[in-house]
């Protein structure tokens, strides 16, 4: 091959390459996107059916239940405006604690709940995650519990 | 008064800064010896200055002086000792102390050892990194002054949070700041050359040992990290592709490219601009992380400070920065680049590649770092982007980069003949296909085509990499023995090589069970028996733990006894993991105390893990490789000078 001829094909491969990779990262970015969902908006039913996204809030005092001696776990969620219960059967972190703001992943089954295969809680137990704060800013009912979360961000 | 003298210190080495900053500059450019001249002495009195306020802060911890707000928040009187000092860099403002010091320390440093450089292109660097420090300082003290009073003073601490209690954490944010902060010498010298407008071989062989010794302080801070989060957080995992771990991690990749550039420039006087467009990239990309990590802006595990002002601040200081530098650069680099030419087949080729995949591979993680930010900024849409994203995006640019890595070190400059490059690379490349396909199959019993070419790429690597070292090691007598420079390039290829095997094993082949015991109960995972013997509780000095008696056993013979805990902090009341882990070279099992569930069970996780030391090992195998290349004659050499450059005809490197 002439070196013009090389230089062609070098050029041709590499954007040929660079087109798979592109649509190959396209693909997983779209694959594990996932969209945060405020809990009044799940429970009016403004929620991706098919695929994983993530809530947040408070976990509501005395809601953390499990059979005794099972992994299971169900608690519910709150955003000071509607509740959600999420199930999760793994280990929890180990700042998860009532009254805690969290972030579970997963979706919605058939009977509302949310079945979660990750549950984090932030590793400062006076972090608040900021959509959490946000989606209990924006639900002002309950102005007291809204300004407790704003201090326990401080 | 010790706070106040701290604090008094970091105005003087401020005052010191802005001289340091400012003068040479000035003076290189109107050619002013003696306005030059002031960059040393300035730098040498800033490092005194901040090594002052650091002494005092560190003084504060040691004497629990509650009085201190900073201190008060984050450190406790049982806290031990040594925690109170690694408590000093445990939050923001005590972390952009130690920023700063190791600014003037690096500053100190190319002072010390920029003798031989012309004067005025030494008193650019060093105003330029003066420049940066102002930048830091001003930020210290206008927006997180660590020596702010606490009146009435505390009684006793808020403890620091039980996660940094650890000899990892310790050490890790340090090692990782001396990188981070490293790079910025080889802006300082990128932008000096811009100023000057000379930019020929000699720069790049100045500029090379600073660099790679900041990328091999980056790579062993970044390692320590992952290694913490493995056995600190509790659950296991070694990468999160965590926004603050990404932060770290591309720089790091900017700088490995910038390294790989630099010996372009260096050997060949090629890939000037694209140098200086890589060392500016590096420090920029360092600058942001440290962005990333103190606004909060991204939702991450690290984002411990949520403060708009700080971001701001940073945000700014950013700007100046990085549109200084690229509007410097759009108005110098023109014009520099020389028309030396090479083949399709020659180091400077794969050079090339090298850098276009490590770039793509940047360029990916950050689009998927940043994506949340600015979908939420034009749509409302809050997302995240998970680990799949960043696992596919890393992988299309590496798998290339492994693959040609071998070829490309052992091809000449200029131009390379496919035929004997060949015959060199056969036996490797019988060697890697064998074990890449035997490995998986015979010592795990399983293989998939992403595993076999993992174990392929792996194997290849390590084995090209030996070449030159066996080589160099039968040589005939008489015949030259292989470069430092040679060496560490095969040392830290062979430690990519490790990072690969033990990835690809880790994740094809890891096992995790988490379930639920009472004491007497045996499961079996991965080959392993691990039986709960019994819970007990146990104290420490400023906690709490209940402690699991974990026997594993296989086919009946005694392994070892692990002992997880969980601890409770007294202070600050929240819990902690610390997981139970016997280490072996090929394969850890990892056993981790979840909660108790009612019915006296507990939550237990098992895990085993094989190889997984070899991802650490792997960097730290690589970091040694550039401690052997940067200690090569060649960069003392020049500290004599004045011979003329001998690039080309020397052995590639």
């Amino acid at each position: 091959m002439k070196p013009r001829q090389q230089r062609m094909l070098a050029v041709g491969l590499a954007a040929l390459g660079i087109i798979i990779a592109t649509a190959l990262a396209l693909r997983a970015f779209q694959e594990s996107m996932m969209f945060f969902v405020e809990i009044s908006e799940v429970q009016k039913g403004n929620y991706p059916e098919d695929r994983n996204f993530r809530v947040g809030g408070l976990v509501v005092d005395g809601s953390v239940r499990r059979e005794a001696g099972e992994l299971e776990v169900k608690f519910d969620l709150t955003d000071l405006d509607s509740q959600l219960t999420v199930a999760y059967n793994g280990i929890l972190p180990d700042l998860f604690r009532e009254g805690q703001g969290i972030i579970a992943h997963g979706r919605l089954n058939n009977d509302r709940i949310f079945v979660a295969d990750e549950v984090l809680a932030k590793h400062d137990e006076n972090y608040m995650p900021p959509e959490v704060a946000e989606s209990l800013a924006n639900h002002a009912a309950a102005q007291d519990a809204v300004l407790d979360a704003e201090k326990a961000q401080k | 008064m010790i706070p106040e003298i701290g604090h008094f210190a970091l105005i003087l080495a401020l005052s010191l800064a802005i001289c340091q900053g400012v003068l040479p500059l000035l003076g290189a450019h109107r050619g002013d010896v003696a306005m030059m001249g002031v960059a040393r002495p300035a730098a040498i009195g800033q490092f005194v200055f901040v090594g002052i306020a650091f002494a005092c802060l560190t003084w504060s911890f040691v004497q629990s002086d509650f009085s201190v707000l900073y201190v008060a928040n984050h450190s406790q009187l049982a806290l031990p000792t040594v925690y109170k000092i690694s408590a000093v860099w445990g939050a923001h403002e005590g972390s952009l102390l130690l920023w700063v010091l190791l600014l003037a320390l690096w500053t100190v440093l190319v002072g010390r050892y920029s003798s031989e450089l012309p004067v005025a292109f030494s008193a650019r660097v060093l105003g330029v990194l003066g420049l940066l420090s102002v930048g830091f300082l001003l930020f210290t003290l206008l927006t997180s002054n660590p020596f702010e009073r606490l009146i009435p003073a505390a009684a006793d601490g808020a403890d620091l949070n039980p996660l940094l209690q650890d000899p990892g954490l310790a050490i890790h944010p340090p090692l990782l700041y001396v990188g981070y902060v490293g790079f910025s010498v080889a802006f300082a010298f990128a932008i000096a050359a811009m100023l000057s407008g000379n930019l020929d071989q000699k720069w790049a062989r100045w500029t090379r040992p600073w660099t790679t010794w900041a990328w091999l302080f980056l790579t062993v801070g970044i390692a320590l990290g992952s290694w913490w989060a493995y056995y600190e957080l509790g659950w296991g995992g070694w990468w999160f592709w965590d926004p603050v771990e990404n932060a770290s991690f591309m720089p790091w990749l900017a700088g490995t490219a910038l390294i790989h550039s630099l010996a372009v420039t260096e050997k060949r006087g090629l890939f000037k601009s694209w140098t200086l467009l890589l060392a500016i990239a590096a420090f920029s990309l360092s600058l942001l992380g440290t962005f990333l990590v103190r606004s909060g802006i991204l939702v991450s595990v690290h984002a411990f400070a949520v403060d708009p002002e700080r971001g701001l601040f940073i945000l700014a200081f950013l700007g100046i920065v990085i549109g200084g530098a690229l509007a410097l650069y759009a108005w110098r680099a023109p014009g520099l680049d020389s028309e030396a030419g090479f083949r399709a087949t020659s180091r400077e080729t794969f050079l090339l590649l090298n850098n276009v995949l490590l770039i793509i591979a940047t360029a990916l993680i950050l689009g998927g770092t940043l994506a949340p930010l600015f979908i939420e900024l034009f749509t409302g849409a809050k997302i995240s982007v998970g680990p799949p994203y960043f696992e596919v995006a890393f992988a299309i640019p590496m798998l290339p980069l492994v693959l040609l890595m071998g070829v490309g070190m052992h091809s000449a400059w200029r131009s390379q003949d496919l035929g004997p490059l060949m015959k060199r690379l056969k036996i490797p490349a019988i060697i890697a296909v064998v074990l890449g396909i035997s490995i998986p199959l015979f010592v795990y019993g399983r293989a998939s085509v992403l595993l076999v070419v993992g174990v392929f790429a792996a194997v290849w690597i390590m084995a090209t990499s030996l070449i030159q070292p066996i080589r160099s090691w039968r040589r005939s007598p008489g015949a030259a023995a292989i470069t430092r420079g040679v060496l560490g390039m095969s040392i830290a290829h062979f430690g990519v090589g490790m990072f690969v095997l033990g990835v690809s094993v880790v994740s094809a082949f890891s096992v995790e069970s988490d379930r639920s015991l009472v004491v007497g109960d045996q499961v079996s995972v991965a080959g392993y028996d691990f039986e709960l013997r019994s819970l007990q509780n146990v104290d420490g000095p400023n906690y709490r733990a209940i402690e699991g008696e974990i026997d594993v056993r296989r086919n009946g013979e005694f392994v070892t006894q692990l002992r997880p805990q969980k601890r409770t902090y007294l202070v600050q009341q929240s819990p902690m993991t610390e997981a139970g882990i016997d280490a072996g070279w090929n394969r850890d099992l990892f056993v981790a105390l979840g909660d108790p569930l009612g019915n006296n069970a507990w939550s237990i996780r098992m895990q085993y893990k094989p190889l997984i030391r070899l991802i650490w090992l792997g960097a730290f195998v690589m970091a040694l490789g550039g401690i052997v290349a940067a200690s090569d004659r060649r960069y003392r050499l020049t500290a004599k000078a004045k011979q003329p450059s001998e690039a080309i005809s020397g052995e590639p490197a």
